[in-house]
């Protein structure tokens, strides 16, 4: 890999929270979540410990994953740039759109940033969304120089001919 | 009224306020000044309080988490027992419930309940560090989720499910901003448009800058005592206005709908969603507790930290069904002179929040409207009075809300 010079490491921006498949592969990234199989209860994110849902505190929890797509159930955008411990990406700051969507089989409705591009005027409560992964931000170890990207999940709305996942 | 509850109830004998403003001073100060106040307005000395409650604030340092001894202090210690609570934008109702557990168990007659505020300038954002296991230091660093961000999704809802316009929105503001044109408490004193509200930008879609409540630095202080002590103190007669109601209740699971600070909501897979949401919740535990109904209820007190909010509380309190509140606005219901004023005081749309301070706030404007005392912003009833039953709603971050309902 020598001859790719600009490759960077990536990482999660939170450990346990979805799938990262290789770069360029066909898997779709997925959030993970536990189930409490007893009470068929899902959790994002993961609960690790204990179901909460009242009266299975002793059932267990398997991890799973999460449907990639889902209906929005509402959004809004960032006009100002957020304080921190958000990073800015861009300066000066660039909107960016932010989607809450419900998966169906999961009853549950998981907020996400939607990728870069995406503006107001482009949703609309009820549309379908998918799962992606992209940058949260970069990060350059001060001692190499070294770049890590900081990757999350992100919603953009769905291409017209995938399969519902 | 007295209504059918099914708690017994405690006099609210006297309720103080420190101006809301962005005065940049030790909170400690506009809690003492408004414990004063409300302690002058019970014709009660310091010396015969018996409990101090404190809302506590997260952004003060340490005298700020133990707010009770903080005030007591301040006051001058005299030996009493003191509480510190907190429960985001519930902190003080839950500090009131302290004061009255405390007088209905018989422990003390008379309770001081206090809580204030000085709050940074900008959007609210967690304590410095890094601290990735607390979701509302994540949702800031994974989401770039603000308060703001939370309010627009409901209030997009509104628009997307119930037909409601940004127009709708601002006539909120408008109405606030002029109820409290005549508050000395109130920070904001101006009369805003619609063309105002429509000029400021955007914050978070569709929600713009005059649509969502600041920050402010302020303080508000409630006496409450047991009614014997009441009843001795005014020479037999009946105190004026009662606690007939105080709920803090939490979500019960699974909550649907997303909350700050949350990811995610509940799933409704394994075990279906409650009948009732959290927000309406709060309020039937509220009216249980007292014996009464929304159509018992003239005049409110609610959180407005958006315009849109306020009106999600009109139908989460049962003013109206679902989808009605931008129509109970338009029609002046819940405007000063019409049947259910809501938020006289200005709100926060006048006040700006100050969190540990806000829930007694509206108990303090409730007082004042159930007395005929609030001048310049004085709900009347029909037949020409002043109100005899409000209600106070709120809530915040972490399963907090509040209802409160006063009587007379």
């Amino acid at each position: 890999m020598a001859a790719d010079s600009t490759a960077t490491t990536r990482r999660p921006a939170v450990e346990g929270w979805f799938t990262m498949p290789e770069t360029g592969s066909a898997e779709a990234p997925r959030l993970i979540g536990t189930r409490c199989a007893a009470s068929g209860t899902y959790f994002f994110p993961p609960e690790r410990v204990m179901s909460r849902a009242p009266g299975f505190a002793g059932a267990e929890l398997e991890e799973v994953t999460l449907s990639n797509r889902g209906r929005l159930w509402s959004y809004t955008d960032a006009q100002y740039q957020p304080p921190p411990p958000y990073i800015p990406v861009t300066e000066p700051h660039v909107p960016f759109c932010i989607a809450a969507v419900e998966l169906e089989a999961e009853k549950i409705v998981v907020m996400g940033q939607v990728v870069a591009g995406v503006t107001i005027d482009d949703l609309e409560v009820g549309m379908e969304m998918e799962l992606v992964l992209d940058t949260l931000f970069t990060e350059s170890d001060p001692d190499s120089g070294e770049a890590t990207e900081v990757v999350v999940w992100k919603w953009k709305p769905a291409d017209s001919t995938g399969a519902a996942g | 009224m007295s209504g059918n509850g099914t708690v017994e109830q405690v006099a609210v004998l006297g309720v103080g306020m420190h101006p809301w403003g962005k005065w940049g001073r030790n909170f400690v100060e506009y809690g003492v000044a408004a414990a004063r106040a409300a302690l002058d307005d019970a014709g009660i000395d310091w010396r015969d309080v018996g409990f101090v409650a404190g809302a506590d604030t997260m952004r003060n340092g340490y005298p700020g988490y133990v707010a009770g001894a903080t005030f007591a202090q301040a006051l001058g210690w005299t030996g009493i027992p003191v509480t510190s609570a907190y429960g985001a934008c519930a902190s003080g109702a839950m500090a009131l419930e302290a004061a009255r557990q405390r007088i209905l168990s018989g422990m003390c007659e008379v309770a001081l309940v206090v809580g204030a505020d000085t709050t940074p300038k900008g959007f609210l954002k967690p304590n410095a560090g890094e601290r990735p296991d607390d979701p509302d230091w994540l949702r800031f660093r994974v989401l770039g989720a603000s308060n703001p961000t939370y309010f627009a999704l409901y209030a997009r809802r509104r628009i997307d499910l119930f037909g409601a316009t940004a127009d709708d929105f601002a006539a909120v503001k408008v109405k606030n901003a002029r109820h409290g044109l005549n508050n000395p408490y109130a920070r904001y004193r101006k009369e805003v448009t619609a063309a105002d509200v429509e000029a400021s930008p955007v914050v978070a879609s569709p929600l713009r800058l005059l649509d969502i409540c600041a920050t402010s630095d302020g303080g508000a202080a409630v006496v409450l005592t047991s009614m014997d002590y009441a009843r001795r103190h005014l020479g037999g007669a009946s105190p004026e206005v009662r606690v007939a109601a105080i709920s803090t209740v939490t979500p019960t699971f699974p909550n649907t709908i997303i909350e700050m600070p949350e990811f995610a909501t509940d799933s409704a897979a394994g075990i279906p969603a409650p009948e009732r949401t959290f927000k309406q919740a709060i309020g039937d535990a509220a009216y249980a507790q007292a014996g009464l109904g929304p159509g018992d209820v003239e005049v409110a007190e609610v959180y407005d930290l958006s315009t849109a909010l306020e009106l999600d509380w009109y139908e989460d309190l049962g003013f109206c069904g679902p989808g009605e509140a931008e129509k109970l606005l338009r029609d002046g219901v819940t405007t000063l002179g019409g049947r259910l004023p809501v938020n006289p005081s200005g709100g926060l749309a006048c006040f700006g929040e100050a969190v540990p301070a806000q829930a007694l706030a509206q108990v303090c404007e409730l007082t004042w409207q159930l007395r005929g005392e609030a001048e310049g912003r004085q709900a009347v009833t029909a037949d020409g009075g002043h109100p005899l039953v409000g209600i106070t709603a709120n809530q915040g971050l972490f399963g907090h809300g509040s209802s409160v309902i006063l009587t007379r």
